[in-house]
């Protein structure tokens, strides 16, 4: 099954990635758009992960990606490397009904070779040669936002690379902050920042349900837990610990709603 | 600081970047490697048997944005090498800039020259610690920043660029 999910600074649904690891969910193909970061180390660390596409992974400031470059490193997951741009493309032809798109750049990257679903071909008016990238359509589409509606809307504001997710993917899964009364598509205000029902099919309601990453203006990324995982996760026995402690028995201390606004 | 987390420019999702960099609208950008060769292409992929995070958006940002400048503060033969273990990414970049050299790019031969080294360190050192060849004919020492320019980094700089990387702006400025 493959699940599009978003980048740390993009709204992961950690909650929902907690409980994965909880359900010892197995053979998951996650693709980053474009880039992935605690969730997918978390996910891989635990076992639950097969393959990745994606453009990175990494933990930003708190540094590598421990226990996704060990199972590189070690060949326990299948690491299908991407470039930004690509991976955005790839769903924009999906949003679009198309098989494929063109994309500039890319050219004389190694990144070429190692794709099957990327070519390489002319454009039909100019003759110039242009990467050329298979449509991606994603099994489930996961992230977090900070309201769904009545209507089953789902408000993201600016963070426009998950209505580009849910709109390429089979099936949308929301955890959110809050589910308000009403119709977000009502108010010229909002409406901007909606993913229409139409594509979401389940929303649930998950307070602090990114963390501890952030969500804007609502609370910030937890960097000092960050931090702490990424030191943690350097090790296996670590890694075992820090799920031990905030996964499989969280303690009341460094619950969700303890973390910083 | 395009992606910061407080008023960055993009409202159509983290593509917006890319968009704006195929049209033409992004002037320079800059790029680091783990390892960086002599035909000026960089590897964020693997090396000597380790995992690196991946090549996020250089595959297409290198060739696409006019001025690309390529750093590396390690100048070493282990992070400046003949040849990369993977291309993350190619292209013509303006500049290479270290911890102990500028380095400008010679688009027709497509091989490096040393402009500069930087105060403290000698043309002799760079050569014995750069992993690729380079072409040099008069080689200057880097001019330093005059106290405008540091005012300006030490001061509003390091200042926006803490509320994104608090570790770096407190490893490099000591601020709190």
């Amino acid at each position: 099954m493959l699940v599009g999910m978003p980048p740390d600074y993009s709204m992961p649904a950690m909650e929902v990635v907690r409980e994965l690891i909880r359900r010892k969910a197995r053979n998951l193909r996650l693709l980053g758009v474009p880039v992935l970061g605690l969730c997918a180390d978390m996910l891989i660390g635990a076992g639950c992960v097969a393959e990745v596409e994606s453009s990175a992974v990494s933990l930003g400031e708190a540094g590598l990606a421990p226990r996704f470059s060990e199972a590189v490193e070690k060949n326990t997951i299948r690491m299908n490397d991407a470039t930004c741009p690509a991976i955005h493309t790839a769903l924009q032809a999906t949003e679009k009904g198309v098989p494929f798109m063109p994309l500039g750049g890319v050219l004389g990257s190694d990144l070429v070779k190692g794709r099957k679903d990327w070519k390489v071909g002319p454009d039909p008016f100019s003759g110039r040669q242009f990467l050329l990238v298979k449509a991606i359509q994603p099994d489930v589409a996961l992230f977090h936002a900070r309201w769904a509606d009545e209507a089953g809307n789902v408000w993201v504001g600016r963070r426009k690379e998950l209505a580009t997710i849910a709109h390429a993917s089979k099936h949308t899964f929301v955890t959110v902050e809050e589910i308000r009364e009403g119709d977000m598509l009502a108010d010229e205000l909002l409406a901007p920042g909606v993913i229409s029902a139409t594509y979401i099919t389940g929303v649930a309601r998950a307070e602090r349900g990114a963390w501890p990453l952030g969500i804007a203006d609502v609370y910030g990324i937890d960097d000092a837990h960050l931090a702490l995982y990424a030191k943690a996760a350097k090790t296996r026995e670590g890694f075992e610990q820090y799920l031990e402690e905030f996964v499989w028995s969280p303690r009341k201390s460094f619950s969700p709603a303890s973390s910083p606004a | 600081m395009l992606h910061k987390r407080k008023g960055n420019p993009f409202t159509e999702g983290s593509r917006e970047l890319f968009d704006l960099a195929g049209q033409g609208r992004i002037d320079v950008f800059f790029l680091g490697g783990a390892q960086i060769d002599g035909a000026a292409n960089i590897n964020l992929v693997r090396a000597e048997g380790r995992r690196f995070p991946g090549s996020f958006g250089s595959a297409f940002m290198y060739p696409v944005v006019p001025r690309t400048i390529l750093f590396r503060e390690e100048h070493s033969k282990r992070t400046l090498v003949p040849r990369v273990e993977f291309v993350s990414a190619a292209g013509s970049p303006h500049a290479l800039l270290t911890g102990k050299a500028l380095f400008s790019w010679q688009k027709d031969r497509r091989r490096f020259r040393l402009e500069s080294v930087h105060p403290g360190h000698t043309a002799d050192e760079v050569r014995n610690d750069t992993g690729f060849d380079f072409d040099f004919q008069a080689v200057t020492t880097t001019a330093e920043p005059s106290a405008a320019e540091l005012a300006l980094l030490r001061g509003p700089v390091a200042k926006a660029i803490q509320a994104d990387y608090p570790d770096f702006a407190k490893r490099v400025w000591g601020l709190n």
